[in-house]
């Protein structure tokens, strides 16, 4: 396989590429289709090399005492030498299925946005530019193995979204901006925080170990911090990606946010720009900073809790479409942390499968979103639309397989995930397991609601029921073909994961439960065989 | 016969003395120049021979890269953090002629004048920066305030310009003497005059709690905190930057930040060192104060030069953060910054000068609204520009932000690194709107037509006008409307630049290697 360097950088060569060509053509038609073609081009490819690495992923060794996992595919550069910073790539059993997810759903973001047919963007060669350098700085947060990497395409991403809603966003434009700026600065207020724990994580590491100092994570994973400085570092850390998910407290920007965005880019930011956040625990809160996890635990537990509480009681209050698809995300994520921070590595793995499973489910939703709104009179408000279904069977059916996929429905492989995380929560929390039941039982009314309201009931006043055309159709089939995938067949996903999982958890459980990890090593490998043959 | 008294003068070496040389020798030059020819000739010859002059002193500078001596008796030190400084000095003087080279100031004064101050200015801030003697220190100082007072108010038919030369000249005095007055209480603490004296002086006698040398710590700093426009000292700051010609502005906030920060890194981390503990707090809390006060009064600032004077105070603190934590690593970051500093301010107020000329909406947010359709490449250097100064990844502002909070996170100083954080996230909110305006907003109806070339103002008075003279004297017609080439290269190359280093940052590091060396530090 090719190096990483490629994947991440090819999206932003095509965006670029098309940019200049479309200039260079300034005048004539091809210019206006130029740059979406190159970026289709850009994402497949990306998504082809991304399946590449997928398969070729061999989980790694598990010695009996740590679930130690190599790194695969590594690209080591020193980037700045005098602070000890590395353009260091790779991939594990943690982001190798979430590269996957970012580039099938750039892909198919892409799909959308050059089959649109009732208009190119304006400025397409902007507007594919920022797409392309998006889906570089997405595809570089899951790959970075430095820390200061890490943090700054963590940062880095958020700009491209930022234009791309502010120019080519939906509802009025002074209030599109205000909407915009506010979740930037939101989303970058947590960011900034986190480049100030990372900085300090690196230094104070090597002044605590008299090392020189270093961000590379497999080295910092080596150099605990006391446990003073992992407490602060840690709720900068969490602030970060607390932000991003967005989690109960901190989920302010997120109406007004995604009302603002248009759905191709709501596509791509919902499904896996808040995955980033839930990725970054795993991947770096919990092996760098394993006492503060521990003393954190129920302070998270509770922020997970209240997250699908609230976010599931919003989702069936709310009429707006999107707002429903956007509070169910809150209750999702909620899962995932709660996942997480079960520090089991059941829940681990539970909460990075389930982290793949949303993103596939809540991407068709907000296209189907849009051919709702289309079949609406252009209203996203479920009391407008209604009876949609009558005159669109195939339409309804993939409606419903997404719907079935967000309630987790036995069978699908949010089934899976929401299992090994209540597995996992109940380990070790039985309280906070049984009220995150709810949230299960939440989640079947606001997905049915939605379907319910939309496809039947009293047909719309503006409705004008049609069956899915070929152009969406093919934008739907990847995303529900990936989801059928997924809960058929979900073994792959799972022998990939469990390792990275249950070692990205080690740490914590080692200070929690000091004698289980004797048998940790047989128990997941069993886990994964058990999960296998139940379905 | 009388006899001689004898003078014992010290060695001086010329060669390490050339590029002060250059530039003081070069003002003279350049005022000769500007007094032959005809007006046209003169108009263009000025400013390329101001270019060549800068020329040379940038080559005096590159051929003694890897000097470290004393000059004129341990007056003057010219080592790694000098030559650094004088570079990038030299470069915000190129950036500023090409500004000014088409500009309403640059007419007015057509002589010559301009450049020539222009030139004797760097040259103070080049002295003030290698000074190690506190005489020196004041004498460089002086030199380059005065003709900035003088720049300031070189737009004579403006009455905005002649109010902020006025201001700067009377806050600025204020400084001068508060600074002075610090100076002596120092002399008076330690018995010297000489930064090593003053050292070693503190370290013999452990004076580092003595209240006549906190005193004169507290005085001098608060003088370098006016030159640095540093919270409480600031007030200034935003008039006389939007008062002062755009091209002088861009001198201002990015050479006499230049100057006065590597003072402060002189002084304090030489000189004052062993009561580091001391000082360091106060200077700290000073920094966070600046952070706080300049974000926060950026905020809702139409005028994109006043919003760019606050931001200088905000960054002031950044850079601030450098000294506090008297170390090597802190000096290293500090000047990095600057330069980081340099690129992303250039940026931007070569964009505001392309936009007065174009538009009349001056230095209005409104000036460029809808930019990024009409001129992608002046939005690009602009949106660039700005995204840095926030500290975004991928521009030069993220790396020189990166090593400010690393060397204050290991000078112990954690607590200033979040400072700095916090400052940027506040700084989101007003640098993300000129974005917006650039790239989400159409352009105002009609801006775009150039005005009717106004006749020009009559002199004022306090500019030594008259009506009687007026009748004598035609003045200079107003300067052609227009995109000028000079201006967008500016803009285009410190945007670049902005950008590269950001991706590529090892050559910055490099660069200020060696700077904290001849620091004992």
């Amino acid at each position: 396989m090719p190096a990483l360097s490629i994947l991440i950088w090819l999206p932003a060569a095509c965006g670029l590429v098309g940019a200049i060509a479309s200039r260079a053509l300034a005048g004539s038609p091809a210019s206006r289709t130029i740059p979406g073609a190159l970026a289709l081009i850009g994402s497949v490819a990306a998504l082809a090399l991304s399946i590449g690495y997928i398969v070729e992923y061999t989980p790694g060794f598990q010695s009996a005492h740590l679930a130690t996992q190599t790194l695969q595919h590594v690209t080591d550069v020193t980037w700045i030498a005098s602070l000890g910073i590395h353009y260091k790539l790779g991939i594990d059993g943690l982001n190798v299925l979430l590269v996957g997810l970012t580039a099938l759903l750039f892909a198919v973001a892409m799909l959308a946005g050059n089959l649109r047919r009732e208009r190119t963007p304006d400025r397409p060669h902007l507007y594919y530019l920022f797409f392309m350098v998006a889906e570089s700085a997405v595809l570089g947060a899951f790959l970075a193995q430095d820390l200061i990497l890490f943090v700054a395409f963590f940062d880095l991403m958020l700009i491209p979204f930022y234009f791309l809603t502010g120019m080519w966003g939906e509802g009025e434009r002074s209030q599109r901006v205000r909407a915009t700026i506010k979740l930037v600065i939101y989303t970058l207020v947590g960011s900034l925080l986190m480049l100030a724990a990372a900085i300090a994580t690196g230094v104070l590491a090597s002044q605590q170990h008299g090392t020189p100092i270093t961000f590379v994570l497999s080295s910092l994973q080596g150099l605990h911090l006391s446990r003073g400085s992992q407490e602060w570092i840690f709720l900068f850390f969490a602030a970060a990606f607390l932000v991003k998910m967005p989690a109960f407290p901190l989920h302010g920007w997120m109406p007004d946010g995604y009302k603002a965005m248009p759905i191709e880019v709501l596509m791509v930011f919902s499904g896996v720009l808040s995955k980033v956040g839930a990725y970054g625990f795993l991947a770096i809160v919990l092996p760098l900073f394993p006492q503060a996890a521990v003393h954190f635990q129920m302070l998270m537990l509770l922020i997970a809790l209240v997250s699908i509480v609230y976010g599931t009681a919003v989702a069936f209050t709310q009429t707006d479409a999107r707002l429903i698809a956007g509070f169910s995300s809150v209750a999702q994520l909620g899962f995932i942390t709660l996942g997480i921070f079960s520090l089991q590595p059941q829940g681990a793995q539970g909460a990075l499968l389930q982290m793949v499973n949303h993103g596939l489910v809540v991407a068709p939703v907000f296209f189907i979103i849009l051919l709702l709104s289309r079949r609406a009179g252009g209203s996203e408000d479920i009391r407008d639309m209604g009876g949609v279904a009558f005159r669109a069977p195939v339409f309804a059916a993939l409606f419903l397989i997404v719907a079935l996929a967000t309630l987790a429905m036995p069978g699908s492989a949010n089934f899976v995930g929401e299992f090994l995380i209540l597995l996992g929560v109940f380990k070790s929390k039985l309280v906070i397991a049984i009220i995150g039941f709810a949230g299960v039982v939440g989640a079947s009314v606001y997905a049915l609601r939605l379907f319910i309201r939309s496809m039947h009931n009293r047909v719309g006043p503006e409705v004008a029921s049609r069956e899915i055309s070929i152009r969406d159709g093919l934008v739907l089939v990847p995303l529900i073909g990936a989801i059928l995938f997924l809960a058929l067949y979900p073994q792959p996903a799972l022998k990939r994961s469990e390792g990275s999982a249950s070692s990205a958890v080690a740490g914590a459980r080692a200070l929690t439960e000091p004698n289980v990890l004797r048998i940790a090593a047989s128990q997941s490998g069993a886990l994964a065989s058990t999960q296998g043959g139940s379905r | 016969m009388i006899p001689l008294a004898h003078i014992p003068t010290p060695h001086v070496d010329f060669a390490g003395l050339s590029p002060l040389i250059a530039f003081l020798g070069g003002a003279v030059l350049v005022l000769m120049a500007g007094l032959l020819g005809p007006r046209k000739v003169r108009e263009h010859g000025v400013p390329l021979l101001t270019l060549v002059v800068l020329g040379v002193a940038a080559w005096l500078v590159i051929d003694q890269w890897h000097a470290n001596k004393a000059l004129v008796d341990g007056a003057i030190q010219l080592d790694s953090l000098s030559l650094v400084l004088d570079l990038v000095l030299i470069a915000a003087g190129v950036a500023t002629v090409l500004l000014a080279w088409r500009s309403q100031a640059g007419r007015e004064a057509g002589h010559g004048e301009l450049q020539a101050l222009l030139l004797s200015s760097i040259g103070g801030m080049s002295l003030l920066a290698s000074a190690q003697n506190t005489v020196v220190l004041f004498v460089g100082l002086e030199l380059l305030s005065i003709p900035l007072y003088v720049l300031c108010a070189a737009e004579m038919r403006r009455e905005r310009s002649l109010e902020s030369g006025l201001k700067y000249l009377i806050v600025g005095s204020v400084g001068s003497a508060t600074l002075l007055y610090g100076l002596a209480l120092i002399y008076g603490a330690t018995g010297a005059t000489s930064f090593s004296g003053i050292a070693s002086a503190i370290t013999a006698k452990s004076l580092s709690g003595d209240t006549l040398l906190l005193g004169g710590i507290a005085l001098t700093a608060a003088g370098f905190c006016f030159k640095a426009s540093v919270a409480p000292f600031h007030q200034w700051t935003p008039d006389v930057y939007e008062g002062a010609p755009t091209p002088i502005t861009a001198f201002m906030a990015v050479a006499t930040k230049v100057a006065a920060l590597g003072a402060f890194l002189r002084f304090f981390d030489t000189a004052l060192i062993g009561s580091h503990g001391e000082w360091a707090p106060a200077i700290a809390v000073l920094a966070a104060v600046t952070i706080v006060v300049g974000n926060v009064g950026a905020l809702g600032q139409s005028s994109l030069k006043r919003m760019l004077a606050y931001s200088s105070v905000a960054q002031a603190g950044y850079m601030l953060a450098g000294v506090v934590v008297g170390t090597a690593l802190g000096v290293k970051a500090t000047t990095l910054y600057l330069i980081v500093y340099l690129l992303m301010n250039l940026a931007a107020f070569a964009v505001i000068v392309a936009r007065e000329r174009e538009t009349d909406l001056g230095d209005s947010i409104q000036s460029v609204a809808g930019l990024g359709r009409q001129r992608p490449w002046l939005a690009w250097p602009l949106t660039l520009s700005m995204l840095g100064l926030a500290g975004i990844p991928a521009t030069a502002g993220f790396v020189g932000k990166l090593y400010l909070i690393d060397a204050a996170v290991s000078g112990k100083y954690t607590w200033l690194g979040v400072v700095i954080v916090i400052g940027s996230m506040i700084s989101l909110a007003y640098y993300l709107p000129v974005v917006a305006a650039m790239w989400m907003r159409d352009a105002p109806e009609g801006a775009l037509e150039p005005a009717v070339a106004a006749s020009p103002a009559a002199l004022p008075v306090i500019a030594g006008g008259s009506p009687e003279l007026d009748d004598l004297v035609d003045a200079p017609a107003a300067p052609a409307r227009g995109a000028h080439l000079e201006v967008a290269a500016v803009a285009l190359i410190a945007g670049s630049a902005t950008l590269f280093f950001g991706i590529v940052p090892q050559p910055l590091f490099d660069l200020v290697q060696h700077v904290g060396r001849s620091f004992g530090l």
